[in-house]
């Protein structure tokens, strides 16, 4: 059985699927009171769904409890990076070691 | 003041390794920010031991620091030292963005003893208990089966285990069958 294992970039341990929680996609805006319709109902509804690179967040729950970020492969579990919470896009150092496995790739207005 | 009880009253099983139920131990849990001066001078000076790396257990007895997370950590002291060392670190921490409890009734501790320990350990957590990859003075928070706990090896043969105490019996059970004389592994001797 293939599983997952995610470095936790706050406490640097190599944690299994199964001392994490999954937190859905990564780098969604908040459409809150006063947005449009539209962009209140994308924000709670709306997500990617690919095959291949995706950006999601995970907490290492079984661990030192913090949230982070991961850029992976949703097809080969290939894992390009973990990253801090405290931003809004992946790094540079994230997307360029996608370039490097996934020329081409894009991911919402990502590439 | 009243005497502690333990969890589960000293349980004892020896099988691969020796499992004792330890305790009753100080612990104070603190978050803050662990790179100010006058925290790390509050904590070690209370503790005498050093200033804990990532995920680093510095511990002397019944005396210690665990790296809990980039701003926490479980201050051990002995357990009737932990209500004084609670008061003297909230005043010393007096002013800034930190919280700082007392959690000594809250947990339950294990102490495991043998040449087997790294073997009884990694039947329960999906944890690599190499050498290389645990080393001895590191702290592993994880899950042993369907709890949460922490881990650490004291020497080559005795490891560290705690849990919440609501999940004692539950720990104890783990342990005494990962222990058991029949399931004997011989993956992490030599
Ligand atoms: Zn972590």
């Amino acid at each position: 059985m293939e599983m997952l294992t995610l470095e936790c970039p706050y406490c640097g341990v190599q944690a299994d699927e199964t001392e994490l929680h999954a937190g859905g996609e990564a780098h969604l805006t908040r459409f809150g009171p006063g947005s449009s319709d539209a962009d209140f109902e994308a924000y709670l509804f709306m997500r990617e769904n690919p095959k291949g690179v995706h950006f999601e967040r995970w907490r290492h729950v079984n661990g030192c409890g913090k949230w982070f970020h991961a850029a992976r492969c949703t097809m080969t579990l290939e894992v390009f990076g973990t990253y801090p919470a405290q931003t809004a896009e992946p790094p540079k150092k994230i997307r360029d070691a996608i370039t490097a496995k996934r020329p081409g790739w894009t991911w919402r207005e990502l590439s | 003041m009243s005497d502690p009880v333990l969890p589960l009253g000293g349980a004892h099983y020896e099988g691969l390794a020796d499992v004792r139920e330890t305790g009753p131990q100080g612990m104070i849990a603190l978050r803050g920010d662990l790179s100010d001066a006058g925290l790390q001078e509050a904590v070690t000076g209370l503790t005498g031991v050093p200033m804990p790396d990532m995920r680093g257990a510095q511990v002397m007895g019944e005396s210690g620091l665990l790296w809990m997370s980039p701003d926490e950590l479980l201050v051990l002291v002995p357990y009737r030292q932990a209500a004084r060392a609670r008061a003297q670190l909230a005043e010393a921490l007096q002013g800034q963005h930190a919280l700082v409890e007392n959690v000594s009734d809250m947990r339950a501790m294990f102490r495991l003893r043998g040449t087997q320990v790294r073997d009884v350990l990694a039947k329960l957590a999906p944890v690599d208990f190499a050498r290389d990859a645990l080393p001895v003075g590191e702290l592993r928070r994880t899950r042993f089966a369907q709890v949460a706990a922490g881990v650490w090896l004291s020497d080559d043969t005795t490891a560290q285990v705690f849990c919440f105490r609501s999940v004692a019996e539950y720990m104890f059970n783990l342990l005494r069958t990962a222990a058991d004389p029949d399931a004997f592994v011989g993956f992490h001797t030599g």
